[in-house]
């Protein structure tokens, strides 16, 4: 049956995260915006602390879509900083043994806040994944990696602030292609593995995006996620990497919604404090200019949001969800980009000024149309799975 | 909890329509745009199907199914998947019948409902839309006026489907700066149904412009009798159903599209390996989907019978959008083809335009 009611935990968990992005986030938003690299302990020891009440818990779900809609509304670089296993934890979670993703979890059950991350961009392989040069060689019962990751997202406080781990792609055969590509976690503390370069970036500052350089850094051999085996046609360990996406990207599309929404009800309370009514039901010919900016705006929220709950409700039903994740990131990381944008616009110089927030919004929001794929990535999945083309049919 | 799989009863229903949709109206629907006539057989075949008195209750004559307008969005998507002058035609009756389901007093119900359960097609309509810039729903330039035991209606209507057939209209007037419906039965004295209209699209649906000249109707003939109507729900059921017919012209025109760009080759590959036509329908198919899931989420709210005013006119808006960029994208992949009329495209960029016009004109 079509629904739209959220279960009475699913309103709980908004509940609490919007208390949480409130009390907590909001406070000290434009504070670490500006303090680029120094760490919200605070707010991390918090939410280390409140990890599984089920309002700052993790997931892949639409309750955890919710969450992260909220606690974005609050801040999306200190979304990124809650300790917890991340994204290296959904790459082990989407390719990972049962016996791995227990060893790998573990790490998650101590007293300090640890984090998860996954390095797969280097600096000559951003959207095409294909093109990775890191190399892992098999030497006895270890792997030795080789190789430079960049942009990798909490890399510094999953390797050097706690003792998490990431999940580094690299090719066991590069003349293998595709087939070749495997993922390995390298837990913090490995030789030969180092953190370099503290992005400084255009929005979500408080999240730190690190290079991580591995230089003959040695790990176990059942360090690796999936068959270790080399299959020419296979790309089975390709498909772990497609796999984590379909998951992830639905979760990054409720991020983009949740700063898209910080926005509108800052432009619609302001506008409500002015005396401004957004007159819905009339026709369009009567509407101000105003009016209909700020109901396209919602319109293309809801549009987003929407296509992002479908995403995960099918993969909560254990379907294939990548074209349906792909869209919802595509448009939730254009619609808020504009939205955002948009806003500015409409605040004139309330927008554009740091003494509130929404310039931050506007730069925040941009990542969301490039990391885990950008707009035109995500357009081109969808737009092979529409037309069901290969990579060689549609470049 | 949140799901969007429609039940078995609705994909039941769906099958069905999808069917008839494409094995009866799109054989037929390009002779239907070029002579402005649907064969009754078309409109019998689907009247059989009830989908209209399904979902009145016995007592009057349908089969008291449950009235939903979730059911009735993926029942419009499907129809206008076939073709939008014949889905209107076809509902044409519901914008008489659930308005006076849901809102008539029971004499209205027990007097009017039997007439649109009939066996045999029977056309009721509804004049909302009025020949003048400006045009608003809420504030209508038609009047109704009490005169002892009378309503006195004065004004023009355009856009009446069916009116020369219709037994029965169901006449939207302003009396006392709000909106009420008033039913008129054929032949009532002032009531004029003029000459049929030419329109850009729609052009197999015969709607008619629709005068009314000190028309006096009994005071009971006001939809609702004293209580009146909830015309904003009118409005927001109507605008709920133009949405998915919208999608379903706009998934017609992406699908013929995208069938046409995995076979149409130029400089040696089909053109929809290329991103320039390969985004596009990408872009296409996003803001289908997107659109359909609004208007699921709108029609959820009427189910509820909840204030849906919001989510009915952001999801009319953005439909209305959705079908002209999609039907006109269609139009420009096919190139020159795409604007002979060999093709349907153009017919579905024609029909695609008319939503941000046709208020009133369908309704779940």
């Amino acid at each position: 049956m079509i629904d739209f009611e959220l279960t009475p935990e699913q309103k709980e968990g908004i509940k609490a995260a919007h208390e949480l992005a409130k009390e907590l986030f909001r406070p000290v938003s434009r504070y670490y915006d500006e303090h680029e690299h120094e760490s919200p302990q605070e707010l991390i020891d918090t939410m280390w602390q409140r990890r599984g009440d089920g309002t700052a818990a993790m997931g892949m779900d639409v309750a955890a879509a919710l969450r992260t809609e909220e606690l974005c509304w609050g801040d999306a670089g200190l979304y990124l900083c809650i300790p917890g296993p991340g994204l290296g934890g959904a790459a082990v979670f989407a390719s990972g043994t049962r016996e791995q993703m227990t060893r790998f979890l573990a790490v998650f059950g101590g007293d300090k806040p640890t984090w998860g991350a996954m390095a797969m961009t280097e600096p000559q392989a951003g959207s095409d994944t294909a093109a990775i040069s890191a190399t892992a060689v098999r030497d006895g019962e270890e792997w030795v990696l080789n190789g430079e990751k960049i942009f990798v997202t909490m890399g510094k406080r999953a390797l050097e602030d706690s003792d998490g781990f990431v999940v580094v792609w690299a090719t066991v055969d590069k003349s293998a292609g595709r087939a070749g590509m495997k993922s390995f976690v390298v837990p913090a503390g490995t030789p030969g593995m180092r953190v370099e370069k503290m992005e400084k970036k255009l929005g979500i500052r408080a999240s730190d995006t690190v290079t991580v350089v591995f230089d003959n850094c040695r790990i176990p051999f059942d360090n690796i996620l999936g068959s270790p085996e080399v299959k020419k046609k296979e790309t089975k360990g390709f498909r772990g990497a497609m796999a984590t996406f379909d998951a992830t990207r639905p979760i990054i599309a409720a991020q983009a919604i949740g700063v898209g929404r910080a926005a509108l009800d800052f432009v619609k309370e302001t506008l409500e404090n002015e005396g401004i009514k957004i007159r819905y039901g009339t026709p369009r010919q009567k509407l101000t200019a105003l009016e209909r900016d700020i109901m396209e705006m919602e319109a293309n929220y809801k549009a987003a949001k929407l296509l992002t709950l479908r995403a995960l409700w099918i993969m909560s039903q254990g379907q294939p969800n990548s074209l349906e994740s792909s869209m919802a990131k595509t448009k939730a990381g254009l619609a808020i980009t504009r939205i955002t944008q948009k806003a500015v616009e409409i605040m004139g110089p309330l927008g554009y000024s740091r003494k509130h927030l929404l310039e931050k919004w506007m730069r925040d929001a941009k990542i969301n149309d490039i990391f885990e794929g950008t707009g035109q990535i995500n357009m081109l999945v969808t737009a092979r799975r529409i037309l069901n083309y290969s990579r060689d049919q549609l470049k | 909890m949140i799901s969007f799989s429609p039940t078995e009863e609705q994909q039941m229903i769906v099958a069905m329509v999808k069917q008839f949709a494409g094995d009866e109206m799109r054989k037929i629907y390009r002779e239907c745009d070029e002579s402005g006539e649907i064969p009754d057989s078309v409109i019998d075949t689907a009247w059989n199907m009830g989908l209209v008195s399904s979902s009145i209750p016995e007592d009057y004559g349908g089969s008291g199914g449950e009235h939903s307008a979730i059911t009735g969005s993926l029942i419009n998507e499907e129809l206008a998947w076939g073709d939008l002058s014949m889905a209107m035609h076809i509902l044409c009756p519901a914008l008489f019948a659930y308005p006076v389901m849901e809102m008539g007093t029971d004499s209205q119900r027990k007097k009017y409902l039997p007439l649109v359960c009939n066996e045999k097609y029977r056309a009721a309509t509804a004049a909302l839309i009025e020949p003048r810039f400006g045009f608003d729903p809420n504030s209508l330039s038609t009047t109704a006026r009490a005169d002892g035991n009378e309503y006195v209606l004065n004004g023009e209507k355009s856009y009446v489907p069916l009116a020369a057939e219709a037994e029965l209209v169901l006449v939207y007037a302003r009396e006392d700066g709000g909106s009420q419906g008033f039913i008129i039965e054929k032949g009532t004295k002032g009531l004029e149904v003029g000459e049929r209209e030419k329109n850009m699209g729609i052009k197999a649906l015969a709607t008619y412009e629709l005068s009314l000249k000190n028309c006096r109707v009994p005071k009971e003939n006001r939809l609702g009798g004293q209580k009146g109507c909830d015309f904003d729900r009118i409005m927001n059921c109507s605008r709920v159903a133009l949405s998915a017919m919208a999608v379903g012209v706009a998934r017609a025109a992406f699908e013929f599209s995208r069938d046409y760009a995995k076979e149409r080759v130029a400089f040696g590959e089909p053109i929809a390996s290329r991103q320039a036509i390969a985004f596009m329908l990408a872009e296409m198919a996003i803001e289908i989907d997107a659109t359909r899931l609004m208007t699921w989420e709108a029609a959820w709210k009427l189910n509820r019978k909840e204030e849906a005013t919001k989510e009915a006119s952001l999801v009319k808006a953005y439909a209305d959008d959705m079908a002209l960029m999609v039907t006109d994208r269609a139009v420009q992949i096919l190139g020159g083809h795409g604007y002979v009329r060999e093709h349907p495209v153009e017919l579905w960029l024609r029909n695609g335009r008319g939503f941000v016009t046709f208020d009133g004109m369908a309704i779940v």
